[in-house]
């Protein structure tokens, strides 16, 4: 806002002129935060790493910052939990999960006051952001050691939903494999769950019984990769280092780091310049992590070193053009040299060399 | 030393009301242990679950809208339940029912359909619900196929069905191809009783439903029927009652009021269709319905007291930050505190020390 921007460059550090005139949103003393999440904090994965953010945002600013949580959600069920929050005093709400998209913005329209964030939907309102990860970059690094290391040359996926994000994360990972070799086949099983360890292992048994020696999974608990770690396979962790869990198999983990964006976030509140806004974050902004990459030769090790730094520097984009489809045609290119964010967040289609097809 | 359970001859009514509130005492109080165990006051815990709920007219609203769908799902189990017949899949039913009304507010989604749309949604979700309840019903009494398996496998039937049509045909096309469908359009929007508020008129249809139910079951000779059924079949067969017909009779009234429920919380609560549209109240009414010992009265009492419990336990993480896990070991507390007592107050518990009995 032009005028806010103005008189807090006057004001320079007096916080009292600008609450006096109130004419910007008023810098706080002492926020509440409160976090709703879609599957238990213990769940080593998402929502462990949502609550990993909370805890950065209690440290960086200790005493004038207090936060709540409400963990396994229902999403079906889930507008009372967010608009009990809303009624007990918290100043910003985090709704970490898709499916909280409508119950969040109805909430955010009765409690105008009040700054929502969700993750990973596109809904928002003066009072409502969103936010996401570019975690498809990650699964781009992962899917080309996967495609290096794999001596089967098939290499398997537990996918949670097969939605834009999780197509995105498939396609991502094998166009890495497939850029260091062109002969791997990929198997994908939807476990249709986030979080539910006995249906994601047995998916990940499902796999290996087929002959898959890497797995990559998008589905939040560390039971697939402990699948991997039993038969003597190769696997990566999802969300969260999932080292401890599977100390041979993991080769690295795609880790989401809220941490930088929440306290971010917390501080604009803090400080009254907080806005309605669409982040979108990748390994640049530190959103996505790579976990450190062990249990594998020194070449493949560097190779993704190398990957990793070209993304970062924007040298390298996972969906550069042209990218073809299962269908042999070639993909509009809307974005510059690749596709644009909006075909990247609305993925619906396989690239060429998948074999399955999407479940619709 | 063992102990035995003889039948008793004189349980009353008093005495098993007097054995309700007795459970829900012992059930706090072995909640208020592990509360104090785990170094909270257990009287700031009791604010906090019971008392600021009921006492905030927010939560109350929020209470009714929570317990509308397990008081209608669980008043049509007890049909099922009392004449001894094992309906486990309302919460299929509570699916199909939302699938079918749905696809009519999806029809007739950017039409200016007028006044018609909700009240004939309503019916299709019953009839839709009343349907996938039939199924189970019909091979019971064609094939013999016993009804747990049969309605429990029905319910990932009814939700993979639904989550086949908001990934494919029924998806928003301007949702960036996310599972869900379009929002409802206002006519295809059950209101809300009071404007701005959150309580729609799924709970007028779970207060009738108790009522209805209670003159069936109380002064009917269907209720009769139902009773003899589960309590006598071979009476009830001589007596002239076909149990086949019991049977097809008892799914389709407890499928059309989970259907009932279904559409209900889509058009009145959700306002779309999308892959998970119940946290469990098709199983959970299970436990209401036997938490309401299957009186109607009973079940609207206990759908409200595990309502309390849902919204308690948010409020005791929110608060207090107490755990998720807490909430569902009361709620389990709760049922086995309940049962314990209904056992005590028909049984009379008798030890056994040596040579008795066999």
């Amino acid at each position: 806002m032009f005028s806010g921007k103005v008189f807090g460059a006057l004001a320079g550090a007096t916080v009292l002129a600008l609450s006096a005139t109130g004419a910007v949103a008023q810098p706080k003393d002492k926020i509440k935060i409160g976090f709703i999440y879609v599957g238990p904090v213990g769940d080593h994965g998402w929502s462990y790493q949502h609550d990993q953010g909370r805890q950065a945002i209690e440290k960086a600013f200790p005493g004038k910052v207090t936060t709540t949580f409400v963990e396994s959600v229902p999403e079906a069920d889930s507008e009372r939990a967010i608009e009990q929050l809303a009624r007990t005093g918290h100043d910003l709400i985090f709704t970490t999960s898709f499916g909280f998209m409508e119950p969040t913005l109805k909430v955010a329209k009765k409690y105008p006051n009040i700054k929502f964030e969700h993750a990973t939907g596109f809904k928002r309102n003066p009072n409502l952001s969103t936010y996401a990860a570019k975690f498809h970059e990650g699964r781009y690094i992962i899917g080309q050691i996967a495609g290096k290391m794999t001596k089967s040359n098939t290499i398997g996926y537990v996918g949670a939903f097969p939605i834009p994000e999780v197509i995105a994360g498939i396609n991502a990972f094998y166009l890495g494999a497939q850029s260091v070799n062109p002969n791997v086949k990929i198997k994908i099983v939807f476990a249709n769950t986030w979080y539910d360890p006995a249906k994601e292992g047995d998916a990940a048994k499902a796999l290996l019984d087929q002959g898959v020696d890497m797995l990559a999974q998008h589905t939040d608990s560390p039971a697939p990769i402990q699948a991997a770690e039993a038969r003597g396979k190769f696997g990566f962790g999802q969300a969260s280092d999932m080292e401890r869990f599977a100390p041979k198999a993991q080769l690295t983990a795609i880790i989401d780091d809220w941490s930088q964006y929440y306290v971010a976030r917390a501080k604009a509140v803090l400080d009254g310049t907080w806005k309605s806004e669409d982040t979108w974050g990748g390994l640049a902004s530190n959103m996505v992590v790579m976990a450190p990459y062990k249990n594998m030769p020194d070449d493949v090790k560097k190779l993704a070193q190398e990957t990793e730094a070209a993304i970062r520097s924007g040298q390298l984009n996972p969906f550069k053009c042209p990218i073809i489809g299962q269908d042999g045609k070639e993909i509009e290119c809307k974005g510059q040299g690749a596709l644009s964010d909006q075909q990247v967040l609305g993925m619906n289609f396989y690239v060429k060399g998948i074999e399955d097809r999407i479940p619709k | 030393m063992r102990f035995e359970l003889t039948p008793r001859t004189n349980s009353s009514t008093v005495m098993r009301i007097f054995a309700s509130i007795a459970a829900f005492i012992t059930a706090f109080l072995i909640a208020g242990f592990v509360i104090w165990l785990m170094g909270r006051s257990p009287l700031a815990a009791f604010d906090v679950y019971v008392l600021q709920p009921l006492s905030d007219p927010w939560s109350l609203q929020e209470l009714i809208v929570k317990a509308t769908p397990m008081a209608l799902i669980a008043i049509g189990l007890s049909y099922c339940f009392r004449a001894n017949l094992w309906n486990i899949g309302a919460e299929g039913q509570y699916v199909i029912g939302a699938v079918l009304g749905g696809w009519l507010a999806l029809r007739t989604h950017g039409t200016d359909a007028g006044l018609w749309v909700l009240p004939l949604m309503l019916l299709l979700g019953i009839l839709g619900g009343a349907l996938w309840g039939l199924i189970p019903a019909f091979l019971k009494t064609r094939f013999g196929v016993n009804e747990i398996l049969t309605s429990l496998m029905l319910v990932y039937v009814a939700q993979l069905t639904l989550d086949y049509l908001v990934r494919g045909p029924w998806r928003d096309p301007q949702g960036f191809n996310f599972p869900q469908s379009v929002t409802f359009d206002p006519a295809a929007t059950l209101p809300p009783i009071l404007e701005a508020g959150r309580v729609h008129y799924g709970a007028v249809f779970a207060a009738i439903a108790v009522v209805v139910t209670a003159v069936i079951l109380g002064r009917t000779l269907f209720g009769y029927r139902l009773k003899l059924t589960g309590d006598a079949p071979r009476a009830a067969r001589f007596a002239g009652f076909s149990s086949k017909a019991t049977t097809l009779a008892v799914f389709a009234i407890s499928g059309g009021l989970a259907g009932l429920a279904g559409i209900s919380e889509v058009s009145g609560q959700i306002g779309q269709l999308q892959p998970s549209i119940s946290p469990g109240y098709g199983f959970t009414a299970i436990t209401v319905a036997f938490l309401g010992r299957l009186n109607p009265i009973g079940i609207l009492v206990a759908s409200l007291v595990v309502a309390l419990t849902f919204i308690g336990g948010e409020s005791a993480q929110i608060m207090l930050k107490l755990p998720l896990d807490l909430t569902q070991a009361f709620q389990g507390i709760l049922l086995l505190c309940v049962l314990a007592a209904d056992a005590m107050v028909s049984y009379r518990i008798r030890f056994v020390t040596r040579g008795g009995g066999k």
